[in-house]
């Protein structure tokens, strides 16, 4: 309710700053005929800028210290045979008892006279610091609209400081960025940190059993973090999901590039591209209720023994979700190579094939790597496919057909519906994390330096 | 010599001509290969969705009962609801008033369901309450305690009630189980599978539009009940705060990288970071949303607020980029008319660059909300995965996410009901991300003409 009223006084307020910025810009330019440097919706944009910085600003320091003070003073109404007698959770129920009071919405049983009295005290306050901030805030912005409409003159540059606040707004745009990466190495490097306080780093990148205690069943075992099973099981999925998608992605984008008719692929690469945008839940119940069970049946038949969530599972649909990745990104890059040495190839004879092979391909081969490369760090950053469909059997062992786990798993695992990051059974996650972060980032890195790299060499 | 010549060009004929069949069949092999790649992938296209439509279609209906429910007084021994005193306060009230729903709901409900479903049995059917009950959803109860509750008038009277059938009378009724096996391992007594089939019969049970997945929240005791309400309500909530926070900031951030930053180390280290977000895996965005916006600034835990910050910043690099390479696409020549024109480069931006790729930038938008909202991982770590039955009403609220609640029902023991209500939610999500890419290209052909 408070926040409405709030907020509809401000809009007023700058609503009336504009106005009165542009009026006066106005009166200045059609009286004496002087030519103003800026036009008016400057001069008026100027004013509510002035007016609203204050306020906000003030706004936010008001937010801050606010509810201290409200608590402290409400503790201060309460006569101290109460308060001695009182705990924490007492002390609490007993504050939310006045605060009922206070609002008018009362409260059950007997009304204590202190109660009745602080409650009277408490809605006197809050409504009197309700209006010493809404005056405060109102005159601050008046007093900042004045100053900024007094400013207004011909000479003024209006349109450069309004220029520059803008500039300032959108430099603060672009350092979100920056925040976010400040934020993710240094959540990650404090807490993984952390965790190292606990665990060894050799035992934890060099241990080959992982059996970490639960984060719900407490702290009495420390339990083993060895990374190495859940980097197996992470690499042998990417890897199954390689052999699925680069042959199929690169064919499709050869096929779609160099033989398929136009009508064909404005048909066709949308519907690959589909592929792209469905939610990867989707794909981990897909591998768990069909392909899963349809492996699994397919093993029986021929007398192998797959199990129904397996890394060739995971590894597979895996597989299917990154084709059009491969797909676009290797189209892109085959429409990079020149006609010109197309049209050699065919010159001297060879078939299509062959150009495509002999010619096109090793032309765009550096391109197609990093495609490949920022493929992997896909595929190794990929959760919930894995969650669903591989099994989690951190066991380190080399058969596909078996269950496995990966690193991203673990890290669901582990910090599922938990925040409380006082062991190592939490804090292991960031660990992990940000040993993903590092592999993904360098696969990234390097992918992209190549892919940049080869698409300069032709221009 | 021009005899050898002549033989050597002859002898190459014929070594091309050798070559010829074998190069032929590489060509159509080639070919062949390039044919099979892509059937393989339309196939994966059309083998998913054809699994997801055929096994969530049948969610969409459900097993009602239409009851004749009598409240019958000498069951319903209860005290009339309370009235409102003069200078009552609403605390008192309420308590009072919760104090009568309390012994509302103390009243044994399921003798009156009983006598319902007992009334709408053929006359002498041998079967006992306990079976009987397995028949309707258990939440049948509160539905007929809360049409009580909101008409206490009812008491004494025999209206109708439609309630849901329970998750086995939904699977019975629909054929999902197969009616050949034993009684061990069967679900419902044969006495209720028999009942139901007389049900089915003489219309008490009907199949209808499941109406519940859309109008109820997730729930535990009555899984026939469970619905998306709080899922979409989430989601919801948390594309608002995507949109309202992403959309800006990316625009921002790209205008001034693109427009305005000078060429210096800071830019381009904003450049290479940017690049970097946009590959890092999505659930290291999850790790940072649980050690700063959790752990740090204690927002609070499963809130819609929590995970749309985080898919904020994941889809920011996407809006960025996007937005970067439309208004690298501006023509110069409308830059340098505007400059021409004695337009200052904020005026030039703003006022013509920028309503130029507007098209451009709308339909990257889109693209990464219909991202964000699919994504799950991230959220686990926030606990967006807590049991949540309730529709959130802020986005402070304790709430779940619609890939979320997949990922949930998708756990649920009670496969034969809850794989086709996953799917059905899949089908959901997946008709809101067609839904949002066809808005996408629509806007762009559109806008695009006009521009």
């Amino acid at each position: 309710m408070n926040t409405f009223i709030v907020a509809g006084l401000l809009i007023v307020l700058l609503g009336l700053a504009y106005q009165l910025g542009w009026s006066k810009s106005r009166a200045l330019s059609t009286a004496n005929g002087v030519r103003v440097h800026s036009r008016g919706q400057y001069h008026g944009t100027l004013v509510a800028l002035w007016t609203l910085v204050p306020v906000v600003l003030f706004l936010a320091i008001w937010a801050f210290f606010s509810p201290g003070v409200t608590h402290w003073y409400t503790v201060s109404l309460l006569p101290t045979e109460v308060l001695t007698g009182l705990d924490q959770l007492g002390l609490n129920a007993q504050l939310q008892r006045i605060r009922d009071l206070a609002s008018g919405f009362g409260v059950t049983g007997e009304v204590q006279p202190f109660e009745q009295a602080a409650g009277e005290n408490l809605a006197r306050f809050q409504l009197l610091s309700f209006l010493i901030m809404l005056a405060a805030a109102a005159g601050l912005g008046v007093l900042g609209l004045t100053l900024a409409r007094r400013r207004i003159s011909p000479r003024l540059r209006a349109r450069n400081e309004v220029e520059r606040a803008i500039s300032v707004l959108l430099i603060a745009c672009s350092a979100v960025a920056i925040f976010t990466t400040v934020g993710i190495v240094a959540s990650l490097v404090t807490e993984a940190f952390r965790f190292f306080t606990y665990i060894n780093p050799l035992d934890f990148f060099f241990g080959t059993v992982w059996a970490p205690r639960f984060s719900s069943t407490g702290t009495g075992d420390a339990g083993q973090y060895g990374l190495l099973p859940l980097l197996t099981g992470t690499l042998m999925i990417s890897a199954i999901a390689m052999l699925v998608a680069v042959p199929v992605g690169l064919m499709a984008a050869i096929y779609l590039n160099q033989y398929a008719h136009a009508n064909v692929r404005k048909i066709v690469k949308p519907i690959i591209e589909i592929l792209a945008g469905i939610p990867t839940i989707v794909y981990g119940f897909f591998a768990l209720v069909t392909v899963g069970p349809f492996l699994r049946d397919f093993g029986n038949a021929v007398g192998l023994s797959i199990s129904a969530t397996s890394a060739l599972t995971a590894g597979l649909v895996m597989g299917v979700m990154i084709i059009p990745f491969i797909s676009s990104l290797s189209d892109d890059i085959l429409n990079q190579v020149p006609r010109t040495l197309r049209d050699g190839a065919y010159g001297l004879g060879a078939t299509q094939s062959e150009t495509i092979r002999n010619v096109l391909l090793p032309a765009a081969l550096p391109g197609i790597v990093g495609a490949f490369l920022l493929a992997v760090s896909r595929a190794i950053g990929e959760t919930m496919i894995v969650v669903l469909a591989a099994g989690n059997a951190p066991i380190l062992r080399g058969n596909p057909l078996e269950p496995v786990s990966t690193i991203t798993v673990s890290i669901v695992n582990q910090l599922t519906g938990d925040t409380d990051f006082t062991g190592p059974q939490s804090l292991v996650a960031f660990a992990l994390g940000l040993t993903l972060f590092i592999m993904t980032l360098c696969l990234n890195i390097v992918a992209l330096y190549i892919v940049r790299r080869f698409r300069e060499q032709y221009e | 010599m021009t005899d050898t010549t002549l033989a050597s060009a002859a002898e190459r004929r014929k070594l091309v001509r050798a070559g010829l069949a074998r190069r032929h069949l590489g060509e159509r092999l080639f070919r062949l290969f390039g044919i099979v790649a892509i059937c393989l992938a339309l196939g994966f296209v059309a083998l998913l969705f054809t699994d997801v439509l055929r096994k969530g279609i049948p969610a969409f209906t459900q097993a009602n009962l239409r009851l004749e429910v009598t409240f019958d007084p000498e069951v319903l021994n209860v005290d009339p609801a309370p009235v409102r005193a003069a200078g009552q306060s609403d605390a008192d009230y309420r308590s009072q008033r919760l104090a009568w729903e309390r012994q509302v709901a103390m009243l044994n409900w399921n003798t009156v369901i009983e006598a319902a479903l007992r009334r709408a049995a053929p006359e002498g059917f041998e079967i006992d309450s306990r079976q009987l009950l397995t028949i309707p959803e258990s939440d049948a109860r509160h539905r007929v305690r809360q049409a009580f509750v909101e008409n206490p008038g009812l008491l004494g009277q025999t209206v109708t009630i439609d309630v849901l059938g329970s998750a086995n009378t939904d699977n019975w009724a629909k054929g999902n189980i197969n009616r050949d096996l034993g009684d061990a391992q069967q679900q419902l007594s044969a006495p209720a599978r028999a009942l139901i089939d007389i049900f089915e019969e003489n219309g008490t049970i009907t199949q209808g539009f499941a109406w519940s997945l859309f109008t109820n929240v997730d729930s535990r005791s009555a899984p026939a009940s469970a619905g998306l309400l709080g899922a979409l309500m989430g989601t919801f909530w948390m594309m608002l705060i995507v949109i309202v926070l992403a959309v800006p900031l990316g625009v921002g951030s790209a205008i001034y990288l693109e427009e305005f930053a000078p060429k210096s180390r800071l830019t381009d280290l904003i450049e290479v970071n940017i690049n970097n977000l946009a590959a890092v895996p999505s659930i290291v965005f999850g790790l940072l949303g649980a050690a700063v916006f959790i752990n740090w600034f204690r927002l609070p835990l499963s809130a819609p607020l929590a995970g749309g910050l985080v898919l904020t910043l994941m889809t920011l690099p996407t809006i960025i980029i996007a937005t970067r390479a439309a208004l690298k696409g501006v023509s110069p020549a409308l830059r340098q008319a505007a400059l021409g024109m004695g337009a200052s480069k904020t005026q030039m931006v703003f006022h013509h660059v920028l309503p130029v790729t507007f098209p451009s930038i709308l339909t990257a938008t889109i693209i990464g909300v219909a991202q964000a909202m699919g994504e799950t991982a991230p959220l686990l770590l926030i606990g967006m995965n807590a049991f949540v039955a309730s529709v959130p009403g802020t986005p402070l609220d304790q709430a779940t996410a619609l890939p979320v609640q997949i990922f949930l029902w998708q756990g649920n023991e009670n496969r034969n009901f809850f794989e086709p209500r996953t799917s059905a939610a899949i089908m959901v999500l997946l008709a809101f991300m067609i839904t949002l890419n066809a808005i996408a290209i629509f806007l762009r052909s559109r806008l695009e003409k006009r521009a």
